[in-house]
C-alpha cells in the first residue's frame, strides 16, 4: 500500500514557494488594480458632485469671466469640429448607410429602412462618434492643458487670487463639451442620413426622398429625442470630468502629463461605451 | 471689500507642523508665530527647508499637518473652501521663479483676471486699475506680451502686479529676488519697503509683508522681524537687531 503523504524534496519545496509567491503577486496586482479602480470612481464621483454644486451655486457668479470661457469651449469643442463631423458623417453615410440601403433594397425589405436607420445612426452611432471625436480633439487637449497648469503651479496661483479653480477651469469645460457633443450629434445624424440617401440614389435604388424621410419620421419616437439629449450630455459630462480629473486631481510633474493623457483617453472610451450600454438597457426596459 | 481687523493678529500659528504638498512629508515642526498688522517679516531657510510650504500654509493655500492656524482671527480648520477663498482675497501671494504667470493670458489679462472675477468687471471696466498696477510695477510697456515673450525677471513682477490688483492686506513673497539681476533685486527691495510703509495704490495703508529668502543680505538694515527654519525647526530671532545666519 502506498503512503498517503510523502516528504517533499527541496526542489518541490522551492517550486511550491515560487507558486505561492506568484499567486501572492497576482492577488496583490489584482487587489491593487481593484482598489485603484474604486479610488478612481470615488474621485470622479466627488469631482462630478462638486462641479454640479458649483454650477448650481455659481452659474451667474463672475459672469464677465466665466461665460466667455463657456463660449470659448463651445467654439473649440463644437464649432471648430463641424468640418470634421461633416467629413465623418459623409463617410459614414456613404460607407455604412448607403450600402445598408442598397442591401435592404436587394432583399426587398425597404419598409424597415427607417427603423434600421433610427436604431443604428440616431440612437447609437451618432452620439458615440460625436463623443469620441470630441474626446480625441478636445478631451486630450484638456488633460495636457490642465496637467501642465497643475505642474506649473497655476492652480495654486488661481487659489491665491481667491478664484475657485473648479469654477474657472472645470465648469466651462463641462458645459462647453456637453452642449457641443449634443449639437455635433444632431449635425452628424443629419449629414449621415442625407449622404447615405445620396449614395443609395446614385446606386439607382428606387426609393423616393419623400418615402425615405417618411420612414425615418415614422420610426422616430419622442423617447429618441430625450435619449439623444441625455446620452450626449452624459457623454460630454463624463469626458469633461474624466479629462479634468486626470489633469487636475493630483499634483503632476511635467513628465507625467503624457501618461495622464493616455490614461484619460482609455478611461473615457471605456466609460462612454459602458454608459451607452446602460442607456440601451434603460431604453429597452422603458 | 471686507474690513481689516486692525487690532488682532493677521496670522497666528500654534504648534503648527508644515508638510510638503508633493510628498506629504513633514518639513517643519512646532511653528509658533504671531504676525501683527503692518509687520515686515523675513523668513530664512536653506533650499528645500520648507519655506514655500510654510508660506502656502500660512496663506491658506494648503492645510497644516498639525496644530492651530488662524487667519484674520479665524481658525483655518473651521473655514469652508468658500470662506477660505473669500479670505484669500485679503492676501496676496507672489510665487518664486517667474510668479506662475498664466501662460495663455497677456500681462494685462493676468493682472485683470482677479478684478474681473471678483467684481464681475469687463476688461474695459478693469482697465484703469490694471493700468495703475502696471505703472507702479513698471510693466506698462509689456502689457500685451505673454509669458513666452518676456523674461522671468519681468514675469516675477507680473506675479506682483497680479497679487496687488486686489489691494491685499497681507502680502507673501516667496524668494522674490532669487535669481534676478542686481537692478531687479534692488527694485524689489525698494518696492517692498515702500509697500510696507504704505503706497497710494493701496490707499496709503501699510501692507503686512512676509518674505521668504535663502539670503538675508538683501534685507539687512530694514525695520524687519526675522525667523529662521533650521533642521525642521522654527526659530523666531527676535526683533530687528538680531541677524540670524542661514547656514
Amino acid at each position: 500500500m502506498e503512503p498517503v503523504s510523502k516528504t517533499l524534496s527541496a526542489t518541490e519545496v522551492a517550486e511550491e514557494r515560487e507558486r505561492a509567491s506568484m499567486y501572492r503577486a497576482y492577488s496583490n496586482y489584482t487587489g491593487g488594480k481593484l482598489v485603484g479602480l474604486i479610488e478612481g470612481i470615488r474621485g470622479l464621483g466627488s469631482l462630478l458632485l462638486i462641479t454640479v454644486a458649483v454650477i448650481a451655486t455659481k452659474f451667474n457668479t463672475a459672469r464677465a469671466v466665466i461665460h466667455p470661457l463657456i463660449r470659448r469651449e463651445m467654439v473649440r469643442a463644437g464649432f471648430r469640429l463641424l468640418p470634421m463631423v461633416g467629413f465623418l458623417a459623409f463617410a459614414l453615410g456613404m460607407v455604412v448607410i448607403g450600402q445598408t440601403v442598397l442591401l435592404m433594397n436587394r432583399l426587398g425589405s425597404q419598409t424597415y429602412l427607417g427603423m434600421v436607420m433610427v436604431t443604428v445612426v440616431v440612437r447609437e452611432l451618432g452620439p458615440i462618434l460625436a463623443a469620441l471625436l470630441v474626446l480625441a480633439r478636445v478631451g486630450t487637449a484638456n488633460v495636457v492643458e490642465l496637467g501642465t497648469a497643475r505642474a506649473l503651479g497655476e492652480v495654486e496661483a488661481l487659489e491665491a487670487l481667491g478664484i475657485d479653480p473648479i469654477h474657472y477651469l472645470i465648469v466651462p469645460r463641462v458645459i462647453g463639451i456637453g452642449v457641443s457633443i449634443f449639437a455635433l450629434t444632431i449635425y452628424l445624424i443629419l449629414f449621415a442620413l442625407l449622404s447615405g440617401y445620396l449614395f443609395a440614389f446614385m446606386e439607382g435604388v428606387p426609393l423616393l426622398p419623400g418615402e425615405y424621410f417618411r420612414q425615418l419620421a415614422n420610426a422616430l419616437l419622442w423617447q429618441d429625442f430625450v435619449l439623444i439629449l441625455l446620452k450626449t450630455m452624459s457623454f460630454g459630462t463624463f469626458i469633461a470630468i474624466t479629462t479634468c480629473y486626470e489633469g487636475l486631481a493630483q499634483p503632476l510633474r511635467l513628465e507625467a502629463v503624457s501618461r495622464a493623457t493616455t490614461s484619460a483617453v482609455a478611461k473615457c472610451v471605456v466609460g462612454v461605451v459602458l454608459l451607452d450600454a446602460v442607456f440601451i438597457i434603460v431604453y429597452l426596459v422603458i | 471689500m471686507e474690513q481689516t481687523d486692525t487690532n488682532g493678529p493677521v496670522l497666528e500659528a500654534s504648534a503648527v507642523d508644515v508638510w510638503s504638498a508633493w510628498s506629504h512629508h513633514i518639513l517643519i515642526t512646532g511653528v509658533d508665530w504671531k504676525v501683527l498688522p503692518g509687520e515686515y517679516w523675513v523668513i530664512g531657510g536653506r533650499h528645500g527647508s520648507g519655506k514655500t510650504d510654510l508660506l502656502m500654509t500660512a496663506a491658506g493655500l494648503q492645510r497644516p499637518a498639525a496644530g492651530s492656524l488662524g487667519i484674520f482671527g479665524r481658525e483655518m480648520a473651521q473655514l469652508s473652501e468658500t470662506e477660505l477663498l473669500a479670505q484669500r482675497r485679503r492676501i496676496g501671494f507672489v510665487f518664486k521663479g517667474g510668479g506662475r504667470m498664466f501662460a495663455e493670458l497677456t500681462v494685462a489679462e493676468n493682472v485683470a483676471l482677479a478684478l474681473c472675477y471678483h467684481y464681475n468687471w469687463s476688461a474695459e471696466q478693469a482697465r484703469d486699475e490694471v493700468r495703475t498696477a502696471l505703472e507702479i510695477t513698471e510693466l506698462t510697456a509689456l502689457a500685451q506680451e505673454t509669458a513666452q515673450t518676456i523674461g522671468s525677471d519681468w514675469q516675477q513682477r507680473v506675479g506682483l502686479a497680479r497679487a496687488l490688483a486686489l489691494k491685499p492686506e497681507v502680502m507673501f513673497f516667496d524668494e522674490p529676488a532669487s535669481g534676478l539681476e542686481a537692478r531687479h533685486r534692488q527694485w524689489w527691495r525698494d518696492f517692498m519697503a515702500q509697500l510696507s510703509s504704505g503706497i497710494p495704490y493701496t490707499g496709503g495703508r501699510r501692507v503686512t509683508i512676509i518674505a521668504a529668502t535663502n539670503d538675508f543680505a538683501l534685507w539687512h538694515g530694514g525695520n524687519h522681524r526675522y525667523a529662521l527654519i533650521k533642521e525642521k525647526r522654527w526659530h523666531v530671532s527676535g526683533e530687528r537687531a538680531e541677524y540670524p545666519q542661514i547656514e
